[in-house]
């Protein structure tokens, strides 16, 4: 189990891997998660299941590298087995006929968007699908995204892909073209912060999917807690789709910096020792 | 034959100036010298009441009377009747209310009465050092059997079915099994080489332990009941309760679920070569007096935390936590605000906490629970100055595997109902047992509900086989 079959590199910080996992491969559902640990001395980090090949027993996941954890996981190569891979976590994407649908991806945001479009289109909805990123590079399962859906439109921040501009900036051409039924924004805080208050501009209802600290991912410790409507919930297991307009976005945005410190010590720490590791090789 | 000494045997601790420096146990134990010392005290009473006074029923007197003799094997074959996980019972039952509260020496004026939890340890990590395995069991499989969730009460009927010639799976949802023992009691209290040697000890009686398996989540109850006989539930009271008042989500804000399972299951306190960091806390708050509330705090003192202070709302006369883990803690330098109660946590302005703003309380009249009950004395509010706040209040059932199967009965406050004599739920074939039976009591009572439990799952599984045999 968890032996990783597949990966490669989709840019200078995104890996794509599959990896062995039969049970969840048969029961994941578009919007679920894992919780991952590379091995007995690293955290246990969420990860969102991109795809699953039921008939292989084998889950794909995308992950940047921002840290440590994530770092480690880079390093592993196919054939690799992971130590420790839990799920599925969290509540399923509310898939169904809602009739046209807008989708918004940013970043490595775009993972965890792709099952949701593709769970849309299989559900017969017309789909439009937004994708943005900084740089053309980083603009992720771009095939993958348009054959599952009407319309695909590209942004980026430098323009080397699609049109030069944000996510937001699309999301007002389609809703002043056209009635959107429902939408999902998918991607860093901010971004999915903004494209709430544009959804709501609009009067369309936005799902978004939080992405905050865990660690047991199955609703023991409060560490992802997010206030929605005014009250506390915990996004492993209320979650971790909710309704943009009601996430407090400041609340959640603040708590994500809660180890910034932390987090950078370790990476740096952790890349000299493999500096000073490749020197000795 | 000499005196009695009227007091226990010394027993050896790590100094409170060192020891509140590191996460290694306190308690350094009896060696057999002292142990046998200690021994000679009982009184080999006949009807011996510590028997009566603890949930699996040990036969106290009978491995005292063993250690006396210096017979470790026999002490150990003694205790291994009656308990799978002596080497914890030893170290984390509150005593104090259980067997050694009737301890007929102890009830003599100005004697204490024998220190039975500091026996039975003493014997169980001789067994765990010195003991061969038991070998596998190769006689026919009477059933199969899952246990949900691998807390003290899922091994303890994971080790007694075991040992009746079950075959035994245990899932767990985290990566490592033990529950509370792995994940809640710290090192300085319960070390994990301990935990890992009695889970190793259960898993060679034949038990299969998984690991990663979120029941309800990546096996349904409907594949457990199909694929097996019986199944027990014992998946513990870990969700974590918030007061809910102003400032719960500013950061430095934890619960005590939260801030012991970084320390404890991930090796928080060994960031940075383990990859879970810990915050360097320098004003600690822990809000609860429980056992748990005594673990965050004794925690938050190792990690560096200049100042660690309880705020519990009753006094200490109220206090739910074992006493011996309060006087280790006030060695430790934990600082105590009685009567006293948490209204707002207050922020630096960057979304981090500055402060726990109390209020000051008085005891009225008895409750339900007939201990008084704290109330507000109007215009007694202050600061306590902090930058970390554990909440440390309690925990509630977690419904991740309940919400999954709607055919069992829940209580009113979402906790299993079970048969107290046969751990027997409203689902033929699912018994229940531990803390998600009667919500967040101790170890050893979690083990006594597996015991019973484990007794009327075999009974049923060899009924059910009788009238349906295997093809």
């Amino acid at each position: 189990m968890n032996k990783i079959t597949k990966c490669q590199q989709l840019s200078e910080n995104e890996f794509d891997i599959w990896v062995e996992a039969p049970r969840i491969a048969n029961k994941g559902l578009p919007g679920q998660f894992l919780i991952v640990r590379a091995d007995e001395f690293s955290e246990r980090i969420p990860l969102t299941i991109v795809d699953t090949n039921k008939k292989e027993g084998t889950i794909q996941l995308i992950f940047q590298v921002i840290g440590k954890s994530t770092a480690k996981l880079a390093t592993l190569q196919a054939g690799d087995t992971i130590a420790d891979v839990s799920g599925p976590l969290g509540v399923a994407a509310d898939i169904k006929q809602y009739g046209t649908v807008l989708l918004v991806g940013g970043g490595v945001g775009i993972a965890a968007l792709y099952p949701i479009v593709k769970g849309l289109k299989e559900a017969g909805n017309r789909v439009i699908t937004i994708l943005g990123a900084k740089t053309a590079e980083l603009v992720i399962l771009q095939d993958e995204c348009r054959a599952v859906s009407d319309e695909l439109i590209i942004m980026t921040d430098d323009g080397t892909l699609g049109r030069k501009g944000l996510v937001t900036n699309a999301m007002e051409e389609v809703y002043t073209r056209e009635t959107i039924d429902q939408t999902w924004a998918i991607g860093p805080s901010m971004m999915m912060k903004f494209c709430t208050a544009v959804a709501s501009d609009h009067d369309v209802p936005v799902f978004v999917s939080l992405n905050p600290i865990m660690i047991d991912g199955t609703g023991m410790c409060g560490g992802c807690r997010v206030t929605v409507a005014d009250s506390i919930k915990f996004a492993c297991v209320d979650g971790p789709e909710f309704l943009g307009t009601e996430v407090n976005w400041d609340e959640f945005i603040q708590r994500m910096k809660q180890y910034q410190t932390e987090e950078t010590d370790s990476l740096t720490m952790y890349q000299k020792e493999q500096m000073a590791h490749g020197e000795t090789k | 034959m000499a005196r009695r000494s009227r007091e226990q045997t010394a027993i050896r601790e790590q100094e409170p100036s060192i020891r509140k420096t590191n996460f290694e146990e306190v308690c350094l134990g009896y060696n057999l010298e002292e142990g046998q010392l200690e021994a000679a005290r009982c009184l080999q009473c006949k009807n011996a009441p510590c028997i009566e006074k603890c949930p699996v029923m040990i036969d106290i007197p009978g491995f005292i009377l063993a250690i006396r003799d210096g017979d470790m094997a026999e002490a150990s074959e003694v205790l291994s009747k009656y308990t799978n996980l002596p080497a914890i019972c030893g170290r984390v039952c509150p005593q104090e209310k259980q067997c050694e509260s009737v301890c007929k020496l102890g009830l003599a004026k100005n004697f204490e009465p024998v220190a039975i939890g500091k026996l039975e340890r003493l014997v169980a990590d001789w067994a765990l050092e010195n003991e061969q395995a038991v070998a596998k069991r190769t006689e026919p499989v009477i059933g199969k059997v899952a246990v949900i969730g691998s807390g003290p009460s899922g091994l303890t009927v994971a080790g007694d079915l075991a040992k009746e010639g079950f075959d035994v799976t245990v899932y767990e949802a985290l990566h490592a099994p033990g529950g509370v023992l792995t994940y809640g009691i710290p090192e300085f209290r319960l070390p994990k080489r301990i935990v890992q040697k009695e889970i190793a000890s259960i898993e060679k009686l034949g038990v299969t332990i998984e690991t990663n398996a979120v029941i309800g989540k990546t096996i349904t109850m409907d594949e457990i009941m199909a694929e097996f006989d019986a199944c027990y539930l014992s998946v513990g009271a870990g969700a974590p309760n918030f007061m809910g008042i102003p400032g719960t989500s500013l950061n430095g804000v934890y619960s005590s679920s939260e801030y012991l399972t970084r320390i404890n299951l991930m090796h928080g306190y060994q960031f940075p070569r383990y990859d879970t960091p810990t915050k360097h806390s320098k004003k600690v708050v822990v809000i609860g007096g429980g056992n748990v509330a005594m673990d965050a705090a004794r925690s938050a003192k190792r990690l560096g935390a200049d100042e660690v202070s309880v705020v519990y709302r009753r006094s200490l006369e109220e206090l739910p936590a074992r006493i011996e883990e309060y006087h280790h803690s006030v060695e430790e330098d934990i600082q105590y605000n009685w009567l006293t109660n948490p209204v707002e946590y207050l922020s630096n302005g960057k979304g981090e906490l500055s402060g726990v703003k109390c209020v000051k309380m008085a005891l009225g009249e008895p409750d339900e629970s007939g201990r008084r009950r704290p109330v507000v004395i109007p215009g007694s509010e202050f600061t306590i100055e902090a930058d970390t706040v554990i909440e440390a209040i309690g925990q509630g059932s977690n419904q991740v595997l309940l919400s999954t199967f709607p055919e069992l009965t829940l209580n009113k406050w979402g906790y299993v109902e079970a048969d107290s004599a046969t751990g027997a739920t409203s689902v033929p074939g699912v018994f229940a047992g531990g803390d998600i039976v009667t919500g967040a009591a101790t170890v050893i009572l979690a083990m006594g509900a597996g015991k019973v439990a484990a007794k009327s799952m075999a009974e049923y599984v060899k009924e059910k086989k009788q009238f349906s045999p295997v093809s």
